[in-house]
Order: structure tokens, then sequence, then C-alpha cells
């Protein structure tokens, strides 16, 4: 705590003992609040196991297991150790990425994780195209033609996405658009005659199956996904809009965008090469962030579409009782948001002049 | 100006005020005026108000209890008798409704007279102490943030096991961070101002200093933010439900109808679009109110 007294008395060149560029500080400052968060989710992660209902030896050696199994499973997983000490295994164990077994699946959570994360990985990045191709063109609109109709049926439509249960449009578009007018696929991925016609290599079927040439799999899972994405991205695109409006409000009212416009310069001109310019950068944090909050939507999105990613996993292993797999999921949850967080915040650093 | 006093509109409308109640009075009612001149607030309140009557009547306004069957009247589209059509044990869905905007209510209520002083208190605490103390209590706040809503209450919930009560403190659990940090920035700009400092020499308590004369400067914001946060915690409590995690069946919670009616809902529709608008209008109503709450009460925010 005394560090920063000295800091902010003297001028960087004069400390003596740092030589290191200005910016190093601030992001050494970053990266030790950073693994205080990850150290405080961990601790709650193995809070929340400890709470769990469930007995893990039991779950491991079943309920007819003799007194002798029991007990040495016991000491196997530390647990006669005193509390702390099981609590540095389980950080030796999540940092080093084994989660342990998912009894529900019968794998290992890990390979289970990395079967099922491309999945939602490739819902997620549909819907932020989404998100991001509606919402900024419409939010720079409602800004420029503020307290327009335009402006307020922007607000209103997003003012629903914020309301919608996500799982509920899912299951009206699925009534609608795949039951009643047959215009897209149902549940899953991929029809059931697609399925396993492409081999996985970066498990993103709409990659896959570009890079073997199978445009009739493209085809099918991108029916497929159009729904869950589309009702996913409405939700961002909602965050997405309102943000760029409220940026963009600010930018139009600064005197460089009348001066601009005094010059004699077009008024697209003004709003997309001036003022949108300068949004970009808050506006790339505010992207970061709702993609973290659609990996949130996807778990109820994945349970109506069936789609097979990481919601799904989540949901089935909490309905399971399983305590590995949750806490995983859980804790990479966590991971994902607080590593969003950071790197929105050193591109903001990185791209905006104005913080160097 | 004294005939101006004489009725009440004047009273309300005078320029010195008499009393801290006469003080109270007035700021209420000029909240109201500005609240009136919002359309879509008011629209947004007076659904709220609806759904409380109807909570409140439920026994009145229900044609049938939550759980009548009647295995001969399955699946019947929405007609005259049963105007939101009846599901798959016969049940009539709008007797269902009616009842399950109980559960909702009391959802929602919950959460908030857990949440709203547990963050309240945290944020409060930080911000007067500052120091260590500050350190520590947002750090914790930081680390419930770093979680999704939803993600953290289904963690909860799967260590509490599902139920309307685990859901509860579930969701309080994920409600009570923003409202802590709100609390500490408001307690922030009151902590060094003359009169916390002439209440200090005075000799009063850290304790009583916090409850006294620094919390009621920081409610008008909370209620804002707890009235916004309210359609999060409706749809978070509605995803429980539907997830199976939440208020079990039969009981007519909104999100858990909206699990059961998925099974028919290709025969069925409405089994699964009336639950969905329920909620939904539930949830826009709080948004619709809480933008409106927050113009009257927190003008700075616009």
């Amino acid at each position: 705590m005394a560090e920063p007294k000295a800091a902010a008395g003297q001028p960087p060149a004069a400390a003596p003992s740092s030589s290191l560029p200005r910016w190093v500080r601030p992001l050494l400052r970053q990266l030790a609040s950073v693994a205080v968060t990850l150290l405080g989710l961990m601790a709650l992660a193995f809070f929340i196991g400890r709470m769990l209902p469930l007995d893990p030896v039991i779950a491991i050696v079943g309920e007819q297991a003799e007194k002798e199994t029991y007990d040495m499973v016991y000491r196997q997983l530390g647990l006669d150790r005193p509390l702390w000490q099981q609590f540095l295994f389980f950080i030796r164990d999540m940092l080093s990425g084994d989660f342990g077994n998912a009894l529900f699946t019968g794998n290992r959570v890990a390979d289970d994780l990395k079967r099922v994360f491309p999945a939602t990985i490739e819902l997620a990045t549909f819907a932020i195209l989404i998100g991001v191709g509606i919402g900024v063109p419409v939010g720079v609109l409602a800004a420029v033609y503020r307290d327009s109709p335009l402006d307020h049926s922007v607000r209103f439509i997003g003012l629903l996405g914020y309301s919608s249960p996500t799982f509920w449009l899912g299951l009206m578009g699925l009534i609608v658009f795949y039951a009643w007018l047959d215009l897209v696929g149902g549940p899953g991925r991929l029809d059931v005659s697609y399925i396993d016609m492409v081999e996985p290599v970066t498990g993103l079927l709409t990659v896959d199956a570009l890079l073997v040439g199978e445009y009739d799999v493209f085809w099918n899972t991108l029916s497929h996904m159009i729904l869950p994405g589309t009702i996913l991205g409405y939700s961002s695109m909602a965050y997405i809009s309102r943000m760029t409006r409220s940026f963009m409000l600010e930018q139009l009212g600064q005197e460089y965008v009348t001066a601009a416009r005094v010059k004699g310069q077009s008024k697209w001109r003004v709003v997309w090469r001036h003022a949108f310019r300068n949004i970009l950068v808050q506006l790339i944090t505010v992207i970061a962030l709702a993609y973290a909050f659609l990996l949130e939507g996807a778990v109820l999105t994945e349970t109506v579409f069936a789609w097979p990613g990481f919601g799904r996993y989540l949901t089935s292993g909490i309905l399971a009782g399983d305590m590995n797999a949750v806490l995983a999921c859980v804790l990479i949850i966590g991971v994902i948001f607080v590593a969003l967080n950071l790197l929105s915040d050193l591109l903001y650093r990185l791209l905006d002049p104005r913080t160097k | 100006m004294s005939d101006n006093t004489s009725t009440l509109r004047g009273w309300l409308r005078a320029e010195v005020t008499t009393s801290p109640r006469h003080a109270a009075l007035q700021r209420f009612y000029f909240g109201w005026l500005r609240l009136k001149g919002n359309p879509l607030a008011l629209f947004g309140l007076s659904v709220l108000l609806f759904l409380i009557v109807v909570a409140i009547l439920a026994p009145v306004i229900a044609p049938v209890g939550f759980n009548d069957q009647s295995l001969t009247r399955r699946l019947l589209p929405p007609s005259a008798e049963h105007w939101f059509g009846t599901d798959e044990l016969g049940r009539d869905v709008f007797s269902r409704i009616v009842w399950g905007s109980r559960i909702t209510l009391y959802i929602s209520c919950l959460v908030a007279i857990i949440a709203a002083p547990v963050g309240l208190a945290v944020g409060t605490t930080a911000g007067y102490f500052g120091g260590w103390t500050d350190t520590v209590l947002m750090r914790v706040n930081d680390i419930f943030l770093s979680f999704p809503g939803l993600i953290l209450a289904l963690a909860f919930v799967a260590a509490l096991g599902p139920g309307i009560e685990n859901a509860v403190i579930a969701i309080a659990l994920t409600a009570w961070p923003p409202i802590a940090r709100l609390a500490r920035a408001e307690t922030l700009t009151v902590r060094s101002s003359d009169y916390i400092a002439a209440v200090r020499i005075q000799g009063a308590s850290p304790a009583r200093i916090i409850l006294k004369h620094i919390v009621p400067m920081c409610i008008p914001s909370v209620v804002v933010r707890i009235t916004l946060n309210m359609a999060g915690i409706i749809l978070t409590a509605a995803g429980l439900g539907f997830l199976g995690l939440g208020a079990q069946p039969p009981l007519p919670e909104w999100g858990a109808m909206l699990s059961t009616g998925r099974q028919s809902m290709l025969q069925a529709w409405w089994l699964a679009a009336i639950p969905g608008l329920a909620i939904l209008t539930t949830s826009l109503a709080f948004n619709l109110f809480g933008d409106g709450l927050r113009d009257v009460l927190d003008p700075r925010s616009e």
C-alpha cells in the first residue's frame, strides 16, 4: 500500500529502480488483481462443491461398497486431510486442467469439455455476428435520428430483447418456423442423415464441412443454427445497439463534428469517418462483454434446441448431480469472463491513443 | 400564498416546507408529476399494480384451483370457457397463470428483501471505512460479479438442491453485488461531506452514521437498481423453473409451466405461448417502470 504513494509523488523518470515504461505498473497491478479474482473463483467453486449434498465417495464406489473400499477412496480423495490442504489439492488439480471424471458421461470432464465447447463457440460466434451486424448500424442510425420514430422503435425492440425469456423465444421460433412453416432445421446440430458425415477437425461443423467440401452438410448445419443463433443474437443486439447509440450521441454532440460539417463535409462522412471511428475502441469492449454474456444465454438456448454444447452439458451435469462436471463448467465460465474483461481492458489501453 | 396552502395541491407545492414529513411528501408529489409525464413508465407501473391485484385476488379471479385436473378435457385450445386453453392434464391454463403470479411476486420480493440489505450493508461499510475493509469486501464483490448471474445461480442451486426457497437464495446471492457496488459509490460521495463530519464530532458511532446518515442517501439509487434488476431476476427465476431447478411441478410457476408445456407444444401452442407471454409482460413492465423511476429519482444518470 506504500508503493502507490511513491509512484504518485514522483515523476516516473525520477524513480531510480523502475526503468520500466509507464504502462507496466498499472498492467502489473491489473494482473495481480486478476490473479486474486481467479483464486477467489476457485475458492467459491470449492465452497460450492463442499455444499453439494452428495457424498463424493459414494458417487465413485456406489452405495453397496465395503467399509474398507469406502475408507480407501475417502483417503485417496484426500477427504481425511484438513480443509486447507484439500483446497490446495483442488487448486493444483484445477490449474493442471484435471477436473476429474464426469460420472454421467463416463468420460474425463476435460475431454467432454473439448468435445462440447466448439458447438457453443460456433453458436455464440454466429450470434455475435448477428448482434454486431445489426446492432451497430441500427445504434448509429438511432443516434443520428435521435427522438425520431426510428429511434423510439429501436429502443422499444431493444427493451423487448432485454425482457424476453430467450428459452421462450426459442420454443416459439421452433413452433412457427420449424413446425408450421418448415423453413429451418429443427433441434440438434444436423439432420440425422448427416450425422458423422464429416470428421471433426476444428469441431466447428460449418468450418469442417467447408474444409472437406461437403456443402450439403454445411447448409444443413446452417439451417439448424440460424434459429438458435438469431434468438441468441437478438439479446446481444439489444445491448450492442443501445451502447452504440449512447456512444454515438456523445460524439455527435462534440464540437469537432460541427467543425467538420462547417468545413463542408457530407453528413454521413462525418458520422462514419469521424464520429464512428472514435467509438470503435469503446465498442470493442462492449462486444467482448456481449460475447461473454452469450455463453450465459447459451445455457437456456441449447437446452431448448438440444444443441450439444457447453450449456446443455452444464444443465445435464446439474440434473445428474455431477459435482465434477458442474464445478469445471462454472470455473471455466468464470475464467472466460475474467479473461474477456482483461482482454477488452488491454485492447482499450492498446488502441485508444488517449490512454497513452 | 396563504390561500394557496388551503388546498392539498397548494400545500404540496408550497415553496417553504414546514416539517420533514411535508418535505418528503412534496418530493414524492413532484416525483409523481414527473412519472406522470412518462407514458411508458406509467404503463409499466399499471401492469405491475395489476399483477399485484391479480396475485392478491387469485382465489377470486381464478375459475378453478391451480391443480384441478379433468382428464376428459385435455389439451383444449383457448375458448370462452378456457381463456388460455387446458394443459395435458386438463388443468385450466388461465387459472394456473393467475395462481402463478403469486409465485413470481413471491420470488422477486423475497430476492429484493434479501439482496438489498446485504448489498447496502456491504457497500456502505466498504465505502465508509475504506482501506483494507474496502479492498477485501470489493474483491469478494468482484468475484461474484465475474460470473454471469444465471451460471452462478445454477451452481448454487446445484449445491442446495432444487426448489423455490433455494432458487430464491441462489438468485439473491447473485443479486447483491451490483447493489453493493452502487451503495459504495454513493457512500464515497457523501463520506467526506460536512454533515457526516458534524455527526461524527457529536460522537456518533460508525454503525449509527452508516445506518442513519449514509444508508438513507443510498436508498433512491438502490431502489432504481433493484427495480431495473427485477426484470433480470424474474427471467433468471423463470429460467431455473424451466430447467427444472426452481419451483417444482405441480406448482404453477410460469417457467416450470413452459417446461412441461414444451412436450406437447407442437399440438398445443398455447401451452408454450401463454406462460412465456406472462413472463415477458412482467419483466417488460419492470424494465419500463424502472427506466421511468430512474429519470425521476436519479436525474444525474440520464
